[in-house]
């Protein structure tokens, strides 16, 4: 006689499962890059502290925590909104760019302006830049059904281009040695800092600000309710007078605009400058962190705080143990599929059945 | 200016080589119902697993192989993941291309700076000296020969055989495949490794014979093309041909710019294969009757049998 285990349906999607699936994913993250770190020669105990506890264990590990979470929960909160209504953007990274990009030709153009008007219109060009560029995929995808997915990755890959082209012409220094980058951003043109001596600055603000925005759009407000039906149920949310194209429209503006913010924190922020690369891939770590938190501005905060150790983790096992900090994107894509693969409990549970012998 | 639209036309045809191998994979995929959004990820693996396996001092034929084995054991990840325990195909594939970048960068970096040789250009007798067209269509390498070989391959097995006939019936209407007897998930199985395999060689050729280098994200948003070209081919091989040495096209463009006389700044010469995507995306899908005549229809919704 043998047993063999085998998927069953749940008549419920289990809740319970829902929340449990992300800690067990992270869980499942961290025994199987505690492995690697083994099979890598490393000791495991002393990578995890390297990893997860050395990164955040002053003050100055603290705001650099806090410094990087910020713009992964911007992007991911608008990304969520999204998500929620089957509209997937997955170019967030495109429209950070183009809003870092919006921001920074302002801050060059307006070098040396005294008062506080430059940084508030710099916030403004970002969030117009990059919910324009990802109006481009709306605009595409209501008209003319093209695939918001493959519309928003090509539309990053050009942006990239763009501000290399920015960079390296109309916007770079004339003093810089022919570095393709920008002069550095004048006083008026950068977010103050917090907290001195650290770099933690303003625009974390804007992230706290958007946390409780995002909550009540996405939960209490009706707007909201009409996306999340429309993401649940496409022809129920059209019967009941639910526009889709106006789902499509909403939710990439909303998102494209707030990783378009997220730009102009980097470049206001800790950059100061316009570089040909103003991201560390924040636009794709944030899907992750998106659906990691569950679609949920509470969920998302934690998972963006995970999401920055990660990147830390990375930075300090690059100097303390010699790995390529590359690690931190091969935890990120484990992390999802961890998550993916348990998942399956929310809507399954395994069952031991009897194969009875002789039978095949 | 006829030796240098010779010499586009061959950069053409590199150029568009890896984007075959990998859009016929993801055909194969895509055939049976199975959307894998990996192909970025499988391609880069690919890539990296043929250059360690060629700078190791291993033969060219190796890495080719190590590539699609590679490229398919990611294939595998997605494919447990997505046909046994039933994860949304969408996002799965999206942290399959994630975790692809990822991992190659990680494996890759004590490969970065070094250079292979690749493969010998082989030029055919008689057609090779055609005037302009012979110099550009004959006188490639065997992987490019490989790819065309393996584009009439395919177009024979899907239209010509039972094979064929089977993947198509399991892509369409996995329901009735299944009530006729037939083992759809298995099938799913065979045709996202097959695809997953393919994308590996893709991203083998970038590697060690179009390059020949590794470079971190070194395939630069060709999965993401090759994902868009089987919606541009509506799903028929002969258009993804075609699809392929159009971008192919597109992309030698930038480097044969200035031999032409053409004058634009580098930086948006390079926008154009990805321009272009977007372009021939729209003009696809704006017309839904054409999409939903061709796509397979069971195209990314699951299956599980009783």
């Amino acid at each position: 006689m043998t047993f063999r285990l085998q998927l069953e349906s749940r008549p419920v999607a289990s809740r319970t499962m829902r929340y449990v699936a992300p800690v067990l994913a992270a869980a499942l993250t961290l025994v199987t890059g505690l492995v690697l770190f083994y099979a890598l020669g490393k000791s495991p105990v002393e990578a995890f502290k390297v990893f997860f506890v050395d990164p955040i264990k002053d003050l100055n590990g603290i705001t650099e925590w806090l410094l990087k979470a910020s713009p992964l929960c911007l992007i991911a909160l608008g990304l969520a909104v999204g998500f929620r209504a089957n509209v997937w953007n997955i170019g967030a990274e495109g429209q950070l760019t183009m809003g870092a990009a919006a921001a920074g030709a302002l801050a060059v153009h307006f070098d040396g302006a005294t008062g506080h008007w430059l940084l508030p219109a710099m916030l403004v060009a970002g969030l117009v830049a990059g919910a324009a560029w990802a109006g481009i995929a709306a605009l595409l995808r209501s008209r003319f059904n093209a695939n918001e997915i493959l519309v928003t990755l090509m539309l990053t890959y050009i942006a990239t281009f763009f501000l290399g082209y920015l960079v390296d012409g109309p916007l770079k220094d004339p003093n810089g040695q022919n570095f393709p980058q920008s002069i550095l951003f004048g006083e008026s043109a950068l977010f103050p800092l917090l907290i001195e001596g650290t770099r933690l600055n303003a625009s974390t603000l804007i992230t706290l600000l958007a946390i409780p925005f995002v909550w009540v759009l996405m939960m209490r407000s009706f707007v909201g309710y009409q996306l999340r039906v429309s993401g649940l149920a496409q022809d129920a949310a059209v019967y009941a007078g639910f526009s889709r194209t106006k789902a499509i429209w909403m939710t990439l503006l909303l998102s494209g605009g707030l990783a378009g913010l997220a730009g102009v924190g980097e470049v206001a922020g800790p950059i100061g400058q316009l570089q040909p690369s103003v991201s560390p891939g924040y636009g794709f770590a944030a899907i992750i962190v998106a659906f990691v938190g569950r679609l949920h501005p509470v969920g998302i905060v934690l998972a963006s705080l995970l999401m920055s150790l990660l990147y830390l983790g990375g930075e300090s096992a690059q100097i303390a143990l010699q790995l390529p900090n590359a690690i931190t994107g091969l935890f990120q894509g484990l992390l999802l599929f961890f998550l993916l693969g348990t998942d399956v409990f929310v809507n399954y549970h395994l069952r031991l059945v009897r194969v009875s012998g002789g039978q095949k | 200016m006829l030796d240098h639209t010779t010499a586009l036309l061959a950069a053409t045809m590199a150029a568009g080589t890896p984007l075959v191998y990998a859009a016929l994979g993801e055909l194969i995929t895509e055939k049976s119902g199975v959307v894998n959004l990996g192909v970025e990820g499988m391609m880069l693996v690919g890539a990296i697993a043929a250059f360690a396996t060629v700078a190791s001092g291993n033969s060219l034929l190796a890495g080719v192989i190590a590539g699609g084995l590679a490229g398919m054991l990611l294939a595998l990840v997605f494919a447990v993941l997505t046909l046994t325990l039933m994860a949304n195909q969408y996002a799965t594939g999206l942290a399959l291309s994630i975790f692809g970048i990822g991992l190659s960068a990680f494996v890759g970096k004590a490969w970065l700076g070094m250079t292979v040789t690749g493969f010998q250009k082989v030029s055919i007798p008689l057609l090779s000296s055609i005037p302009v067209l012979g110099g550009a269509l004959f006188q490639q390498d065997m992987m490019v020969y490989g790819s065309i070989a393996l584009f009439a391959l395919i177009s024979l097995v899907l239209y010509k055989t039972k094979t064929g006939l089977l993947l198509r019936a399991v892509g369409e209407s996995p329901d009735s495949a299944h009530a006729i007897g037939y083992p759809v998930v298995r099938i799913r199985y065979l045709a996202t490794l097959a695809g997953g395999a393919l994308c590996g060689v893709g991203g083998a050729y970038l590697s060690i014979v179009y390059t020949p280098m590794w470079v971190e994200n070194m395939v630069a948003g060709r999965g993401w093309i090759a994902l868009a070209l089987t919606v541009f081919a509506t799903w028929r091989p002969a258009r993804i041909l075609l699809g392929a040495y159009l971008f192919g096209g597109m992309t030698s463009l930038q480097f044969h710019a200035q031999g032409l006389g053409i004058a634009i700044s580098p930086y948006l010469l390079s926008m154009l294969p990805y321009l272009a995507t977007i372009v021939v995306l729209v003009v696809i899908s704006r017309n839904p009757q054409t999409i939903r005549l061709h796509a397979p229809a069971s195209l990314g919704k699951p299956f599980r049998p009783n």
